[in-house]
């Protein structure tokens, strides 16, 4: 158990530079998400913070110990990688008890232990199959098995749960999220993708080319993106962009959108130029009195919801309603957007302006 | 009936399964020729048309393993009773045993050469490999390429040069030598199949080992080399066949002390005429070791060539 913290964290591989310069702190306990695309550097992150590789620079506390430049086997972590990595040529039971004897535990000792977390796993039954045989969710439990037996200080894992089938993967991601709550070990998870990190982190951190975009928990991270990527890459739609050209004040709360005003939280930052307001899916509605207008082109049925898509002065932008709301392609709407909800950016930068809502959130970052 | 694509019609098995029995016809009857003869008697080896039924003897074997003379008429008088049974088959042709042949020796410097070679090619060849697979080695490609490269010839190409330099250095026909030329050749070759093997190996598994608490070489000895057996175990047969029936360089560099079982066996011809049952007899006692060992390593072989295949 213990707490983790990344100082200006940095790899280069040659002249490509994987991880610019990370810094977060990652607190006992935590289930902590590193979450990206594919090729944004989540992978090199960890395995420099497992010591798998070395940074080209920065730090690496573990329980306020610089371990930066320490060996993987003297960092009392385990690592979970994305495809197991179990050792094929020997049983279930010898992949786990593996870390054990190589610390010196007496067979009988370790056999005992092996035991206690493969009942925890609901694996006791295979410790004597070859690992060969084993279906994915098997694999990843002894592999999940052959991690916690050390009871390390820290697991990390790699994707862990990228192997799997879709529908396993559900299934999978509560039994760990479960262990972890029984275990309360610090984990640090990377995913790239963004409905299991809401779903099961404490914490998310967004890399993206390498830069961490932001840090924070989910609903945060959902509801106060601090850059257009992190708006982006996370919900399902991801949140609309509507692009315009205008001026926010100190103190303002409306933008001028085309020729409609609309309200927005009270910025704090001053900037004039080309701005993108951003807004989720659920927080466009339908009002006749709006001169704010769009056409709908398409209506996706979700069951309790429904997705519209809503072509607009300012680009095509996605709405999640309730299905009782009849709505018909093709047909004109009033749109109004939840004033307290809304972020603008800086389209440059991708920036996102400070406001009265999100600068708890985003102030100091 | 219905149809399947993949699964072949009974006709093609048919077919496929008489194309494998002629093959296999083919491929045995110069070994089961080979074989026979060596139980022959000399007329029987040579009758003609061969003869398929024959009354089996030991004499060729007998003739392989000693040296024998002609003996006085006086001599032959003497009860054969109390004689060893490999006495009384030479003195049937009126020969009497004067001591042993060469053979034993020159089989058992083929055995020494052939799996000290292979030995040495594996071990120098694995770990190299595993260097290359595993290491960032500046001018990888580079020396990868010049590995092959000393293949690119056959190595009899450089017998002069070879000669010469082991005239010099004292390595002429000495087992050192020997085993020294052979492992040379062998080590490119084991060098790329293995590396070809360890590249297949997840780095992942050792990483895990790593850290689980083990040093790179516990990592590489207990987790590397299990998953590699299958691939150094068919590249072993290969360096063993290579050394074990490599001729020209033993013409070449032995002709005493170190001289390997294929020199010798052609010279059996001259000894006592044309005694092609010792030869036969030669020819299978010196296919025997080959044979044990790639039926040991057979289940690996047989994995190993069909390895990258399998794996994913
Ligand atoms: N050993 C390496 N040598 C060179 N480039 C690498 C190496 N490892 C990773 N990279 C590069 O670094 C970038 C980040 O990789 P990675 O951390 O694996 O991304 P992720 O896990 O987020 O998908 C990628 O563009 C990848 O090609
Ligand atoms: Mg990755």
């Amino acid at each position: 158990m213990a707490q983790i913290k990344v100082k200006n964290l940095r790899k280069e591989f040659g002249s490509f530079t994987a991880v610019e310069s990370s810094t977060f702190t990652i607190e006992d306990g935590e289930f902590f998400m590193l979450l990206g695309p594919s090729g944004c550097g989540k992978t090199t992150t960890l395995r420099m913070m497992a010591g798998l590789e070395l940074p080209t620079s920065g730090e690496i506390h573990i329980d306020g110990e610089d371990v930066s430049n320490k060996r993987a086997s003297e960092r009392d972590i385990a690592f979970v990688f994305q495809m197991f990595a179990l050792y094929p040529h020997m049983s279930v039971g010898k992949n786990m008890s593996y870390p054990l004897l190589s610390q010196g535990m007496p067979r009988a000792q370790a056999r005992e232990k092996v035991l206690e977390v493969a009942r925890i796993l609901g694996i006791e039954h295979s410790l004597k199959k070859p690992v060969r045989g084993l279906s994915g969710g098997d694999r990843q439990r002894v592999a999940l098995g052959r991690a916690i037996v050390r009871e390390p200080k820290a697991f990390f894992m790699d994707e862990p749960l990228g192997a799997l089938d879709a529908e396993f993967r559900e299934h999978m991601a509560t039994e760990l999220r479960a262990l972890h709550d029984r275990i309360g070990a610090t984990t640090v998870y990377v995913t790239h993708d963004q409905m299991e990190a809401m779903q099961m982190g404490d914490k998310i951190v967004v890399m993206n080319h390498g830069v961490i975009e932001q840090f924070g928990d989910p609903q945060q991270i959902y509801d106060w993106p601090a850059t257009k990527f992190v708006g982006e890459f996370i919900g399902s739609p991801a949140m609309n962009f509507l692009d315009f050209h205008g001026s926010v004040a100190r103190g303002s709360t409306s933008v001028l959108l085309g020729d409609c005003e609309m309200s927005i939280p009270e910025s704090l930052d001053e900037y004039s130029g080309a701005v993108t307001l951003g807004v989720r899916p659920e927080h466009i509605h339908f009002s006749d009195h709006s001169s704010y207008r769009g056409e709908a082109i398409a209506v996706e049925y979700l069951g309790t919801t429904q997705i519209i898509t809503i072509q607009t002065p300012h680009g095509i932008i996605k709405a999640r309603v309730s299905s009782e709301v009849a709505v018909n392609s093709g047909e004109t709407l009033g749109l109004t957007f939840d004033a307290r909800t809304l972020s603008l950016f800086e389209r440059t930068s991708g920036r996102a302006l400070l406001s009265e809502t999100n600068k708890a959130v985003i102030g100091n970052g | 009936m219905s149809f399947s694509v993949t699964e072949p019609s009974k006709r093609q098995k048919w077919f496929a399964g008489i194309v494998v029995v002629c093959y296999t016809l083919i491929t045995l009857m110069p070994l089961v020729w080979i074989i026979t003869t060596g139980f022959k008697s000399s007329p029987d080896s040579i009758a003609y048309p061969p003869k398929v039924v024959f009354t089996p003897t030991v004499e060729g074997y007998v003739n392989l393993f000693t040296t024998q003379t002609r003996m006085s008429p006086g001599v032959i008088t003497e009860p054969r009773d109390h004689l060893p049974w490999y006495e009384q088959i030479v003195r049937k042709k009126g020969n009497t045993i004067v001591g042993p042949s060469r053979f034993s020796e020159r089989f058992f410097n083929s055995v020494i050469i052939g799996f000290g070679s292979t030995f040495f090619a594996i071990v120098l060849g694995t770990t190299a490999a595993y260097a290359f697979s595993r290491f960032r080695v500046p001018l990888k490609d580079d020396l990868l390429f010049f590995i092959l490269s000393t293949r690119m010839m056959p190595p009899i190409a450089v017998a002069i040069p070879i000669f010469l330099m082991f005239r010099n250095l004292g390595l002429n026909d000495t087992h050192a030598g020997m085993i020294l030329l052979y492992t040379t050749v062998n080590l490119s070759l084991a060098v790329w199949l293995i590396n070809g093997f360890i590249d297949e190996i997840p780095i992942e598994y050792e990483e895990a080992a790593l850290i689980d608490g083990y040093t790179r070489f516990q990592a590489f000895y207990k987790v590397v080399l299990p998953q590699a057996a299958t691939g150094i175990a068919s590249t072993a047969i290969f360096c063993l066949i290579f050394a074990w029936n490599e001729y020209a360089f033993a013409v070449l560099l032995t002709s005493g002390t170190a001289q390997t079982a294929p020199p010798f066996i052609p010279t059996i011809i001259g000894v006592a005429g044309q005694d092609w049952p010792a030869v036969a007899a030669g020819a299978t006692l010196f296919l025997l070791p080959v044979m044990v060992f790639t039926i040991i390593l057979r289940r690996h072989l047989l994995r190993g060539i069909t390895f990258g295949a399998v794996r994913k």
